[in-house]
């Protein structure tokens, strides 16, 4: 488990200022929903979370540990482990090479436990072993967010990244991934931090939610406290979010 | 006139910032190849991508070019009563420019598009954002088993090129221009010298590592989406072709130069 501090974010790109001095504490085993529009910078923050943005001021602490220290930075980067939008499955490889080339990188084993760790994280996903020789193109988008998570999980990260995990798939599979996420983090007893703009899947995984609106964190709480939130952006969000999903 | 001016500095600018940026990451893909971690199985992968799935576009070119030379020098020739000169010229231009450059720039067609293409869609899917994560340097990965492979496998490809372009010009001289096979064979060894097939080779590596080092280039700063795929694809062919015939010109002036 670990804790992660964003103090004072900036970021810009081409002088356009993506985060405009973002600070958010996640505590210690908390699953985190960033939520906010499109564009808002959510997953530009995630991004600088796991130094694949460079920050132009302000820090990132995960343990006291910062993303703008080079020295540590493998070290920084062993914690975490991210879902990516779209699944970033290494096309050349199949689904078990995938799991075992993420595994293999970053833990010193011997290629048969190398393949029984791979086999039964994919099988704790609920992937059935005909798929674990196909490559990614040839399964559905479900399954590869599976094998995805699969991959992650493999890494043993103290930090869950995900990145619109419901994104392209259906309310049906989207809803069992939605299960899957909030299920395996709870075994694991970890951090997690979800980027969404999906409201429902906010509510359902989060301990609690930070809403982003033109790159700063504007409201901080309890996803079932939005509604009485009076910022005049959170009410509007959650208004046409209901909206969309009927609700009144 | 200053507004003309001013539009030909910016583009000078603008090309000379991405020859830095060029040079700056084919420095850095050099001396990644010389310090672990190393993927032996990817460097595999690349040699049979460059070489072996490359063999039959580059044979098929090498063989039509020997035969259209073998025609047109035979041609010209006879004008000046010197046909007897066609099997030096088909060896001598075979393996000293030809080969090289055709199988250069077919190398360049059809590998330069696909090095950009392939690492344009990983750029654009996040599979390099995701090695990153893995504490994978996305340069040893993708950039060192492709540069090795260019380099190793272009000599090897000019070599076979060679043969087929020489036997290309053999089968026509003999079929078609009525030559003795034994007269032009022989010929074609007495004209031959170590450093025609030298310069061939060293040309074939150069040009290797120039298409591959354009090719990943090109892919890692492609912009997203399909479109900034296809264009940094089409970037990468232009210019691992325009690096084919200006490595050509400088390896020819330094092997043959006065």
């Amino acid at each position: 488990m670990s804790k992660i501090i964003f103090e004072n974010v900036r970021k810009s790109f081409d002088r356009l200022d993506v985060l405009n001095g973002v600070s958010l504490e996640i505590e210690h085993g908390e699953t985190h929903i960033v939520v906010g529009m499109s564009g808002c910078g959510k997953s530009v923050l995630l991004k600088c979370l796991l130094g694949i943005f460079e920050i132009d001021s302000g820090d990132i602490l995960v343990d006291g540990m910062s993303a703008r220290n080079k020295s540590q930075r493998n070290d920084y980067l062993k914690k975490f482990s991210i879902l990516f939008q779209g699944n970033a499955l290494f096309d050349s490889m199949t689904i078990l090479e995938n799991v075992e080339f993420g595994i293999r990188q970053l833990r010193n084993i011997s290629p048969g436990q190398l393949k029984s760790i791979a086999c039964e994280k994919l099988l704790s996903v609920g992937l059935e072993e005909r798929v674990f020789n196909l490559y990614p193109a040839e399964i559905s988008g479900g399954m590869q967010k599976r094998a995805a998570l699969a991959r992650a999980i493999a890494l043993k990260p103290d930090v869950l990244l995900f990145d619109e995990p419901t994104s392209g798939l259906d309310p049906v599979t989207g809803g069992v991934i939605c299960n899957l996420l909030k299920d395996t983090v709870k075994k694991l007893g970890i951090t997690s931090v979800t980027i969404t703009h999906d409201l429902k899947v906010a509510e359902f995984l989060s301990d609690r939610v930070s809403m982003l609106n033109k790159g700063r964190v504007v409201w901080t709480g309890h996803a079932n406290d939005m509604k009485n939130c009076k910022n005049d952006f959170v009410e509007e969000f959650y208004q046409s979010s209901c909206a969309i999903l009927g609700r009144h | 006139m200053i507004r003309s001016v001013a539009t030909l500095g910016e583009y000078t600018l603008a090309s000379l910032r991405e020859m830095g940026r060029i040079s700056i990451f084919a420095a850095r893909g050099v001396v990644s190849c010389f310090f672990p971690p190393f993927f032996p199985g990817e460097i595999l992968k690349q040699l049979l991508a460059v070489g072996f799935y490359s063999l039959p576009i580059v044979g098929l070119t090498a063989l039509f070019a020997g035969m259209v030379l073998a025609l047109q020098m035979h041609v010209g020739f006879a004008r000046f009563n010197a046909e007897g000169a066609v099997a030096s010229v088909v060896v001598i231009g075979i393996t000293r420019e030809l080969g090289p450059v055709f199988a250069g720039l077919m190398v360049a067609g059809r590998l330069g598009s696909s090095i950009a293409a392939e690492i344009g869609s990983m750029k654009v899917s996040e599979q390099i954002d995701a090695l990153g994560t893995l504490l994978v340097d996305p340069l040893k990965f993708l950039v060192v088993p492709r540069i090795i492979a260019g380099v190793i496998m272009l000599p090897f490809l000019v070599l076979i090129a060679d043969i087929i372009g020489v036997m290309g010009g053999f089968l026509v001289s003999i079929t078609v221009l009525n030559f003795s096979s034994g007269t032009y064979l022989l010929q074609t060894v007495q004209s031959l010298q170590a450093i025609d097939v030298i310069s061939g080779l060293v040309k074939a590596s150069a040009f290797g590592f120039c298409i591959t080092t354009f090719g990943c280039y090109h892919g890692f700063s492609s912009d997203l989406g399909a479109r900034g795929v296809g264009r940094a694809t089409t970037s990468s062919v232009v210019s691992s072709c325009i690096g084919v015939l200006v490595f050509n010109y400088l390896l020819t002036a330094l092997f043959f130069g006065t």
